[in-house]
């Protein structure tokens, strides 16, 4: 069994992990060990060919690859070490690792600081319970993104697309522009579950149908898919009787949801926050296990990458600040998901950072909602208000408490988010 | 069309076929197993409960009733030869009331005259302290310590292998389309490839046993398709039943019960409902719903949104016997049925596959014992059970041990291409998934299914696009990209 030593072990190396082992490194971390289970870096992102990326952060339009790109050569420069191929099969709360690979067999990795980047993977049909057949033909978008992308093989020719979410949009203008008969997008929600620009770019400027408050009651086809049933569904999401239609087609892609990838944080007995599915993070981007870090899509499920990049220098940042022994110390107070919010990330936050540096806080809302405002409350007194003109569950809010907003002095527990209509008072 | 020539000819290769064609492999004798789909181990057996009952459900008298506690007295044995995996976990019927306490002493007093050993009432507190997810309202139970979990289908490929290595010749993607008889005998067997000529027919043929008995002119039973639908929860809750939890039983089945699976899901299932189609495994939103009430019954707690996938299977009931129909069909002295072997069939398949073998004999086949039959059988050694260090090892010694192609199951390349190279062909995507469990986790195949595909088409020498989920026409993939804009470019220069 080979062992490594190193400073800071970073697990996946999608835009998170890329992100995170760059900026460790730049903030003084000494060796840094990038671990990632595909053939090459980059991730999720090097199937994403579309662009898009890095609207934010870089006033570009990257696709996926070339946004990959730029952190790769980034980091290369700087010194971060790769480990390709290689899949971490435990995380030891003594920040131990075990992984393997084909070139050097099992690995014991001993980190000083561990940040946990392993992405999400996609709900799939079991999750959702599809009534039916079982036959070829039904794949989560992802899946179908990759074999189209990154093999060169078209996992159908008529497809219908189950659920809104982004990669499922992408994908339609994707099967689209390969000649393949996109029947619809089949929502169950009354609004998409993806990004608004990518309805208008996937879905209107390709003559797709979107169909809201709609879903999948039955998967018809013994070898091959050869059709599904559809139905309206009603405000309790139950499908209405007599709404039924059958839609001919040989593929069924799923595109129903992003679970964040908590294996390992599992098994390490690390918190996890019951309505993300992801770890309990600091401002650090800590864990519940001091020098385990996460970071990205494994702590909730981002809409933009260029969020995952910021949530992610933090992490680094974290992560290199307590090898070299400069973790913030001092008190922390809580945040907490108030009125019309479904989350908040970081969960806790340190009176001493919010003194220094601007906090962003991640959040998404419970339902749409025009004109609003976004309230902080500390202890239950507001100390910070942002207007939001809409409000979406599929597009992630966040709030930027700039430095000093807590009152010296304060000793302070909790701060809650919450949604207030204009024009009501909390 | 190839000719061969046969003692016996199995047709089905199930659990029922496969534990007779291991069976027979102890002898002198050319054995064909012949099977009309793309594997073993396709039909039920792929899609049931994986119990092994104890045998106090059965009436006495009935062939289920003696050859379940038969079977389950020899299971232990052979999983261990075969190397599948088998848990004897004990099972418990479960009182959720009171007046559904005496049924719990019929049940024992049948176990008794069907010779089940060491039945026993526990009561509530002991209930609860064994099982403490049980509905806490339970009164009492039926302790059958001899019943278990195991792989239903493992079993039935171990089988298969272990056959086949003793000299069995398996014949896949030949259903039987026509029987020759001469002199009210069996002569011949005719597959869409081959003509085997036969001393013996053994029909295992599960839900279409009665379709292959016509062949022969037998239509003294019919096999009506009894559908169970299930659930399958995340291994995170497999803890949750120590052992199976059954209610207590109804007229037509045992119930809707709560499993761990022998691998640490948690399974709930079957509802009951007989059918006409025999192929038609479609899981139900009626089903599913029933399926959940029930086993939310005996087990609240259940994690009701960690469902990783669902499924139905077909049980073969006979009519109008309800009962195994076993030996020589009416008037065809050298055509054995082995039909209609529902539940409690998996537990009794060992059992049935010596009945089946002495009526044999009894119709005139000679056995001689093979010196050199061989019972064990290597599994692939599943990576993830394994220590650090013996993972290390293996790692060592073959590279691809290194790469990780499902993670959910941490099943590695190396395990993969091991399925793809053993005596039963395995060239499906859901053969590899029954051999390895590549694509059976929580993903369920969302990560792993371009692994899997990719070294499935490399292995055997196909095209991505030719790799197949079960056979037939169940093609994963649908050309290359761009097929579809160049056939378009095409059509338009053409016009």
């Amino acid at each position: 069994m080979r062992k490594i030593e190193c400073d800071v072990a970073v697990v996946g190396a999608g835009p998170a992990g890329l992100a995170a082992a760059g900026r460790a490194k730049a903030a003084g971390a000494g060796r840094v060990l990038l671990i990632e289970r595909d053939r090459e870096l980059g991730g999720i992102l090097q199937q994403c060919i579309h662009n898009g990326f890095g609207l934010h952060l870089f006033g570009e339009e990257l696709t996926g690859p070339e946004y990959a790109y730029r952190f790769i050569t980034e980091n290369q420069a700087a010194g971060v070490e790769v480990l390709l191929g290689t899949m971490v099969l435990e995380v030891r709360p003594d920040r131990r690792l075990y992984a393997i690979n084909r070139r050097d067999g099992m690995l014991e990795i001993q980190a000083g600081a561990v940040i946990l980047a392993m992405g999400c993977r996609e709900r799939n049909r079991g999750a959702v319970t599809i009534p039916g057949t079982r036959p070829a033909g039904i794949f989560t978008a992802g899946t179908a993104q990759r074999f189209v992308n990154m093999e060169g093989f078209m996992p159908g020719r008529r497809i219908v697309i189950l659920g809104s979410g982004d990669i499922g949009l992408i994908m339609a203008r994707r099967f689209a522009w390969e000649g393949a008969k996109v029947e619809g997008v089949f929502e169950i929600m009354p609004y998409s579950n993806g990004l608004t620009r990518n309805v208008v770019q996937c879905l209107h400027d390709n003559d797709i149908p979107l169909y809201l408050s709609h879903t999948v009651v039955e998967i018809h086809g013994q070898e091959r898919v050869e059709g599904v049933t559809v139905a309206k569904v009603d405000e309790k999401l139950t499908p209405i009787p007599g709404t039924e239609r059958r839609v001919p087609c040989d593929t069924l892609l799923l595109s129903v949801g992003l679970i964040p990838e908590n294996e390992l944080s599992r098994d390490a007995n690390i918190e996890l926050d019951p309505v993300t599915g992801g770890p309990v993070v600091s401002d650090e981007m800590e864990t519940s296990l001091p020098g385990i870090f996460a970071c990205g899509n494994v702590v909730h499920v981002h809409d933009l990458v260029d969020n995952v990049t910021r949530e992610s220098w933090l992490a680094g940042e974290g992560a290199a600040r307590l090898v070299q022994g400069r973790q913030p110390r001092g008190p922390l107070l809580n945040t907490r998901a108030g009125e019309g919010i479904r989350y908040v990330v970081p969960h806790r936050l340190h009176l001493a950072n919010l003194k220094e540096r601007e906090t962003t806080l991640y959040m998404r809302v419970r339902e749409p909602a025009e004109h609003v405002r976004i309230e902080a409350l500390l202890d239950g007194e507001p100390i910070l208000s942002v207007r939001e003109r809409v409000v979406r569950p599929a597009e992630m809010v966040s709030v930027k408490i700039p430095p000093g907003s807590i009152p010296e002095g304060r000793t302070a527990t909790e701060l809650t988010l919450r949604v207030v209509k204009e024009g009501e008072r909390g | 069309m190839e000719r061969l020539k046969a003692d016996v000819v199995i047709v089905g290769a199930g659990i029922i076929g496969t534990a007779i064609a291991r069976e027979l492999a102890r002898y002198e004798l050319e054995v064909f197993l012949v099977e009309k789909e793309a594997d073993v181990a396709c039909g039920s057996t792929k899609a049931n409960t994986a119990i092994v009952h104890a045998g106090y459900d059965a009436h006495p008298g009935t062939w289920k009733a003696r050859l379940n506690v038969r079977g389950n007295a020899v299971f232990p044995q052979i999983c261990r030869e075969l190397e599948v995996p088998f848990k004897q976990t004990g099972t418990l019927v479960v009182a959720l009331k009171e007046d559904e306490v005496p049924h719990l002493y019929e049940l024992l007093e049948r176990g008794h005259v069907n010779g089940v050993p060491d039945l026993e009432i526990i009561g509530r507190e002991e209930l609860l302290c064994r099982e403490p997810n049980v509905n806490p309202k339970a009164v009492a139970a039926l302790w059958a310590p001899t019943g278990g979990i195991v792989n239903a289908w493992e079993l039935a490929i171990a089988q298969a292998e272990n056959a086949v290595e003793n000299g069995v010749k398996l014949l896949l993607q030949q259903p039987v389309t026509r029987i020759e008889l001469e002199d009210g005998r069996v002569r011949t067997v005719f597959t869409p490839d081959f003509a085997i000529e036969t001393r013996f027919v053994v029909n295992a043929a599960g839900r279409y046993s009665d379709e292959v008995a016509r062949l022969v002119g037998q239509e003294n039973f019919r096999i009506v398709p009894r559908k169970g639908e299930y659930y399958v929860f995340d291994k995170r809750f497999g803890h949750m039943a120590n052992c199976p939890l059954f209610p207590v039983p109804t007229a037509i089945s045992k119930g809707i019960l709560v499993t761990p699976t022998v691998e640490g899901n948690l399974l709930i299932g079957p509802n009951a409902q007989d059918l006409e189609d025999k192929e038609d495994l479609r899981t139900t939103p009626a089903g599913l719903k029933e399926v959940l009430t029930q086993a939310l019954e005996l087990m609240p707690d259940l994690p009701v949104k960690d469902a990783i996938t669902n499924f139905a299977g077909l049980r073969a009931v006979a009519k109008p016997s309800n009962d195994f129909v076993l030996g020589p069909a009416p008037g065809v002295p050298n055509f054995i049925n082995a039909a209609g072997i529902q539940s409690p069939g998996l537990t009794a398949a060992p059992a049935v596959a010596e009945e089946v073998r002495d009526h044999l004999q009894e119709a005139g086949l000679e056995l001689h014992g093979k010196k050199k039959f061989n019972p064990y059988r290597k599994r692939i050694t599943p990576f993830r059970e394994l220590s650090r260090e013996e993972q290390a090892k293996l790692i060592e010694q073959d590279p691809r041990y290194g790469q990780i192609v499902c993670r959910c199951e941490t099943v590695t390349e190396a395990e993969v291409v091991q399925a793809l190279h053993r005596p039963v062909p395995c060239t499906t995507m859901d053969g590899v998934k029954r051999r390895t469990r590549a694509g059976m986790g929580r993903c369920q195949g969302g990560f792993c299914t371009p692994r899997v595909a990719a070294i499935l088409a490399r292995e055997l020498g196909l095209s991505l696009d030719e790799v197949t989920k079960k056979g037939g026409a169940s093609k994963l993939l649908l050309g290359r990209t761009k097929d579809i804009l160049l056939s378009e470019e095409e059509a338009e220069a053409h016009a």
